[in-house]
């Protein structure tokens, strides 16, 4: 039987989230990636999006930035600025969305650009 | 002598004031139980960055190319100390501990014939070092009027280090805090921020072979601000348990301090007011023997 691998998503505050998993989808920089059972150590790090421990929503949450590892069948999350997708509520994102469109028309480098468009897709596709 | 009304309004006076140190005592002591569960709920963030950080510089191979956050830019020329202190005082040793720290680490670094510069967070440090090394202070940040100190102020003083550094303003990076040990021991600690402190975790000898994504280089440059401003709230995770602790310690000692007064006055007073009974019975007595 398959036995999963150790998930914690650590936030300076507090331990958000640990648990026994089989799957987890992490948006990475440069793409969503899926962590399975022995995957080889790596380390990178996320821009916005949605890590999806599971089928249900309270234990998806969204991020701004973080760092992920994973070794020796432990994947592990620290990110200053988790929220899980239930507690945020619909005015807020709209306010989110808001503030991301007026930064995204400021003057800003190609890697701000790509942060906060990502940011931009992810928020509106909360929001539906 | 003092007379039986002024004994009875210093009586007075000493219980009231035990009164305030009784409540500040009461308070300290909540805070702290939620000051020690959160920097207890914060460490195994700071634990596990420091953790990567540390398997990861083990890959570096080329120090001359690795980031200049990790190894330095080979100067030592001008060194950074970062005070951490209270707002608020009457919290016993708490905050001249970690100036009394920090001054001696100021004279030799300055003994040393070595560039300082200072800045301090919290009103009391500033207070407390200005008069000796105002010269050196460049920047007072003070929290003072935020309800809460979360992991945005610790980005903020990351981010005010980070550009000094990019300035080349100065080559490494102290901070000055109080780790708390328990209620009654707080120890005053320098650790160093830039270049990342590698020498206390040496004995850790995992090896991993990672992969990365996109490529070293680029999580390090991401990893190691992150690193600083882990380091930062740390230290005020720790300084704010400290405090609580090091007030409730204080506030302890003096409302015992108080009650301690209270009866030695008490009996001052009841002394006092016998020796006046005695002192008109005598004159009582030998006016009617007189007679």
């Amino acid at each position: 039987m398959e036995k999963g691998f150790n998930t914690e998503i650590i936030s300076p505050t507090k331990t958000l989230f640990k648990s026994t998993l089989k799957e987890v989808i992490v948006p990475a920089f440069e793409g969503q990636m899926t962590i399975m059972e022995n995957h080889i150590p790596f380390v990178t790090f996320m821009r916005p999006g949605i890590i999806i421990c599971s089928n249900e929503d309270e234990n998806n949450f969204f991020v701004e930035d973080g760092i992920v590892e994973f070794s020796e069948n432990k994947l592990l999350i620290l990110t200053s600025t988790a929220v899980s997708i239930n507690d945020l509520e619909t005015n807020q994102i709209s306010k989110l969305i808001d503030e991301t469109q007026k930064k995204l028309s400021e003057n800003l480098n190609d890697k701000e650009r790509y942060v906060f468009s990502h940011k931009l897709d992810v928020l509106k596709g909360i929001s539906k | 002598m003092p007379s039986l009304d002024d004994l009875k309004k210093r009586i007075k006076s000493v219980k009231s004031t035990q009164k305030i140190t009784k409540a500040m005592k009461m308070v300290a002591a909540a805070k702290l139980k939620k000051a020690q569960e959160e920097a207890e709920k914060g460490r195994p963030y700071s634990e596990k960055m420091s953790n990567i950080i540390l398997n990861l510089t083990k890959t570096v191979n080329d120090p001359a190319n690795a980031p200049k956050l990790l190894v330095g830019n080979g100067d030592d020329k001008t060194y950074l100390c970062v005070v951490a202190t209270a707002d608020r005082g009457l919290c016993g040793g708490f905050n001249t501990n970690i100036c009394k720290l920090a001054r001696k680490e100021f004279k030799k670094i300055l003994d040393e014939k070595k560039e300082l510069k200072i800045i301090t967070i919290g009103s009391k440090g500033h207070d407390q070092l200005k008069r000796s090394f105002g010269n050196y202070i460049i920047q007072n940040i003070s929290f003072k009027n935020r309800k809460k100190i979360s992991f945005k102020e610790a980005e903020e003083i990351c981010e005010i280090i980070i550009n000094l550094y990019n300035q080349k303003q100065f080559d490494k990076c102290i901070i000055f805090y109080n780790n708390f040990k328990n209620v009654i021991t707080q120890i005053p600690q320098n650790k160093q921020l830039i270049p990342v402190d590698l020498e206390n975790s040496k004995n850790n000898n995992a090896e991993f072979n990672y992969e990365f994504e996109p490529d070293e280089e680029e999580i390090l440059d991401e990893l190691l601000p992150k690193n600083i401003s882990t380091q930062i709230y740390k230290a005020f995770l720790e300084n704010a348990a400290s405090e609580q602790g090091s007030r409730m310690t204080a506030m302890d000692n003096a409302t015992r301090n108080a009650g301690e007064l209270v009866d030695k006055l008490t009996i001052n007073y009841n002394r006092s007011r016998q020796a006046s009974i005695t002192k008109e019975l005598i004159e009582i007595i030998s006016g009617a023997e007189s007679l």
